[in-house]
């Protein structure tokens, strides 16, 4: 295990930090929202591109040294501390990661380097519920000959409005909720059967309902094992899960920070609000609360990088601590800023807002409780 | 010794796996019952021999406190070779040969702040087990506010005379030395401290064991009664002693968060899943059939293992030379939630199981959880409260200021 970040990965976060400040500042989320830009944000992703951090976990060539997904962490935990809407998590972390695990030599060869180009966005088209429930999937992939037709609606699928690509979890064979007969599709934004719904969502990042009506792909669209796309899907998933934890301990540490200064400027009574003690032990449970996920989640991004086979335990654990700990975190934000919390104009409901949709994607802190037990053993 | 290559790093691993191999008895190599601890001291008793021969052997070698220096008995080895030596004891499941608030607290802090005569006396007897030592803090009316002790230390010409009273002082019956607070200047608070040692044996030293709700007796009151101390047992400078208190405390806290509130771990063998299991039950799907208690368990095992992990971040990063900040006071309070969590959730687990207090008709580990709940109640209490470590934290890690 280490905890210790290499000296490049130090310098990718410290860039990352300074980027997520200077360029996208939570008043850039609020701008996006006042547009109509609903979360997208092509300037920003040409500038993200710039700076390489779409290709963090890409290699230049086959087999050769990334930054790794604790790199990309150090990023995601950077634009989590700013809310940024940025299509990294969809595109950088989960496209790459599944084409890397499942794709085939001349998937690969086509998208991984238009992705680290910044190039090509993605979006994973997964969930047909309101509730993260990975294989309980009902869209339809039969094959017709010279490849597969889909049916079926995606709801809530992030950056599913402006993605070029959607990575579509579908069923070969079996029924809802089976592991075995899920198969993973590559489709482009533009194939003929593909209706992409935009969404306007609490945290003003966006989303899309996307509708595939007898949408026809090739032989060539299948992204790993047909009927074992899960074998590919879970450990996406995990990762998915850490990636958003990473980005939320961001979130949280701001939120905490922005409290901790009001209470240290605040006056009520003639005293800062700080000196009271009431409000003094939630803030020491909150830190201590936010130092043992920071554990967590570093924990679970080296378990990724190193091939751990306890990953999937660490990353249920890194998403339900990081799942507790926003929502508390965000909640005394609006609560300890007073009357200044409810109103649009201050910053802590940005962060409540955003809690809420980053708790329930990839798995709430229940869902990843639930499986912490089963992983062992109760 | 310093290693400029892993070569003598390992040469170092083979002669201690050689040398542990030939020294450290088999029955040593097996899990401890909380009645084979050794505690060393004058008075010491042995319920297994192998366990004497063990100390001796890692005494003499002064690898009961293998970083201290060789000049007063330590093992005086580096970083690398302490965690090597740790590496191998973990892999042949070796015990530790000795449980002592000498190597815990007041070791590291004579080491730090007493005179080179002071160390000489009284380290190589800590490391050795010859003496144990125990801590005279709190007072009836000094508890949280530590600093409002009032056991009166007066300067007679040639010696220290003392009076007064301590409470909570772990093994006092079965002490032989204290290291003590006394008030050398009544006319302020923590600059009228000192810290002095004398021996338990001397007269006008009484310790009256207090009997707890666990119904064990491992606290006293302690009295001291014109007890004269020498003047050279005065450690630092007269008034001097609070700066030496709070640094003591921080290895108090780190000792106490490091090694999950002492003992074995002898309830450490069943968690509440597998009591739960056992006496509720589970499902098709194989969770426990109580959701609740699931969720609640599980909410635990989550704690505890981010728990783990920060101590190991903690860790790795003191090693890469990191600020690690006030993480004890963090750990402290994590780690006091975490044991009683564990214990109320054990408890719970057992059901009427787990409500037995003595005899026959329960079973014997039930029995024990059932002691070690009630014991875990202290761990919010002792080394300072959760309450305390809270308004640390506020005050000196995270910045909140003082009412004005």
């Amino acid at each position: 295990m280490s905890f210790i970040l290499t000296e490049d990965q130090e310098m990718l976060r410290e860039t990352a930090m300074a980027f997520a400040r200077d360029e996208m500042p939570v008043s850039h989320l609020r701008n996006l929202r006042d547009s109509g830009a609903n979360g997208n944000d092509p300037a920003t992703r040409k500038k993200l591109a710039e700076l390489g951090f779409f290709g963090v976990i890409i290699p230049d060539e086959p087999g050769g040294e990334t930054f790794g997904l604790t790199g990309l962490g150090q990023i995601l935990e950077a634009q989590g501390r700013t809310l940024a809407a940025t299509p990294l998590l969809q595109t950088a972390l989960i496209a790459a990661s599944a084409l890397q695990l499942g794709g085939t030599p001349a998937q690969k060869a086509e998208w991984l380097a238009k992705i680290a180009a910044g190039e090509a966005t993605f979006a994973l088209a997964l969930d047909e519920t309101a509730h993260f429930s990975p294989h309980n999937i009902s869209t339809e992939a039969e094959r017709d000959g010279q490849g597969f037709t889909l049916n079926g609606l995606k709801k809530y699928v992030p950056d599913g409005h402006y993605a070029d690509m959607f990575i579509v979890v579908a069923r070969t064979f079996g029924e809802a909720g089976d592991r075995h007969g899920i198969s993973l599709f590559l489709v482009p934004r533009g194939a003929k059967g593909v209706t992409v719904e935009p969404l306007k969502t609490v945290d003003s990042h966006g989303a899309a309902h996307v509708n595939f009506d007898g949408v026809h792909v090739p032989e060539s669209a299948l992204l790993g094992p047909a009927d074992e796309g899960a074998d590919i899907l879970d450990p996406v998933l995990d990762r998915a899960a850490i990636g958003m934890a990473a980005e939320m301990l961001g979130s949280a540490q701001a939120a905490f920070d922005m409290t901790l200064e009001y209470l240290n400027s605040r006056k009520q009574f003639g005293q800062l609000i700080g000196s009271f003690q009431a409000l003094q032990h939630r803030a020491a449970k909150m830190f201590t609360e936010l130092e043992m996920t920071r554990s967590c989640v570093a924990a679970a991004l080296d378990a990724a990088d190193a091939g751990k086979t306890d990953l999937a335990e660490l990353a249920s654990l890194a998403k339900a601590k990081a799942g507790e700990l926003v929502h508390m975190v965000s909640n005394d934000c609006v609560q300890m800023h007073g009357g200044i919390g409810m109103t649009d104009a201050a910053e802590p409901g940005f962060y409540m807002k955003r809690a809420r949709v980053q708790e329930a994607l990839y798995g709430s802190a229940s869902w990843h409780r639930d499986r912490y037990a089963k992983l062992n053993g109760f | 010794m310093a290693y400029d290559n892993a070569e003598q790093l390992e040469a170092f691993r083979a002669e201690t796996r050689k040398w542990l191999e030939e020294n450290c008895p088999p029955s040593m190599r097996t899990p401890m019952q909380d009645d084979e601890i050794v505690w060393g001291g004058r008075n010491a008793t042995y319920k297994n021999p192998e366990s004497k021969i063990w100390l001796d052997r890692m005494g003499d070698k002064g690898w009961t406190a293998p970083h201290w220096p060789k000049e007063y008995g330590g093992g005086g080895l580096n970083r690398e070779e302490v965690r090597v030596l740790e590496q191998e004891m973990r892999r042949i499941k070796a015990r530790p040969p000795l449980f002592s608030f000498g190597l815990w607290m007041f070791g590291p802090a004579l080491l730090e702040f007493g005179n080179h005569e002071q160390k000489l006396r009284f380290i190589p007897d800590i490391v050795k087990g010859k003496i144990r030592w125990c801590q005279g803090y709190s007072e009836p009316g000094a508890g949280s506010d530590l600093a409002g002790l009032q056991t009166r230390c007066e300067d007679k010409g040639d010696h220290y005379l003392i009076n007064g009273q301590k409470v909570w002082t772990s093994y006092a019956d079965k002490a032989d030395w204290i290291f003590c607070l006394v008030r050398t200047d009544t006319s302020t608070k923590h600059e009228g401290i000192s810290f002095i040692l004398f021996d338990m044996k001397s007269p006008g030293v009484e310790a009256r064991p207090i009997q707890l709700i666990s119904g064990e007796s491992p606290f006293c009151e302690t009295f001291f009664t014109d007890v004269k101390v020498p003047k050279d047992q005065l450690v630092g400078k007269v008034n001097g002693g609070w700066e030496i208190a709070k640094r003591l405390l921080q290895f108090e806290r780190s000792s106490i968060s490091a090694g999950g509130f002492g003992g074995t771990g002898g309830s450490g063998i069943l968690g509440p899943e597998d009591y739960a299991k056992q006496h509720i039950g589970t499902d098709e799907s194989g969770r426990i059939a109580d959701g609740d208690l699931r969720g609640r368990i599980t909410d635990h095992k989550m704690f505890a293992k981010a728990f783990a992990l920060t101590v190991q971040r903690q860790t790795e990063q003191a090693k890469a030379g990191q600020a690690v900040g006030h993480t004890a006071s963090i750990l402290k309070y994590a780690a006091a939630k975490m044991n009683q969590d564990r214990h109320e959730l054990l408890i719970e687990a057992l059901g009427t199981e787990g409500l037995g207090w003595e005899g026959e008709g329960f079973d014997k580990n039930a029995k024990k959880v059932t002691r070690q709940w009630l014991r875990s109640k202290g761990n919010s209490i002792e080394g300072g409260t959760s309450e305390i470590n809270l308004n640390v934290i506020a005050k000196r890690v995270l910045g909140l200021k003082d009412h004005q």
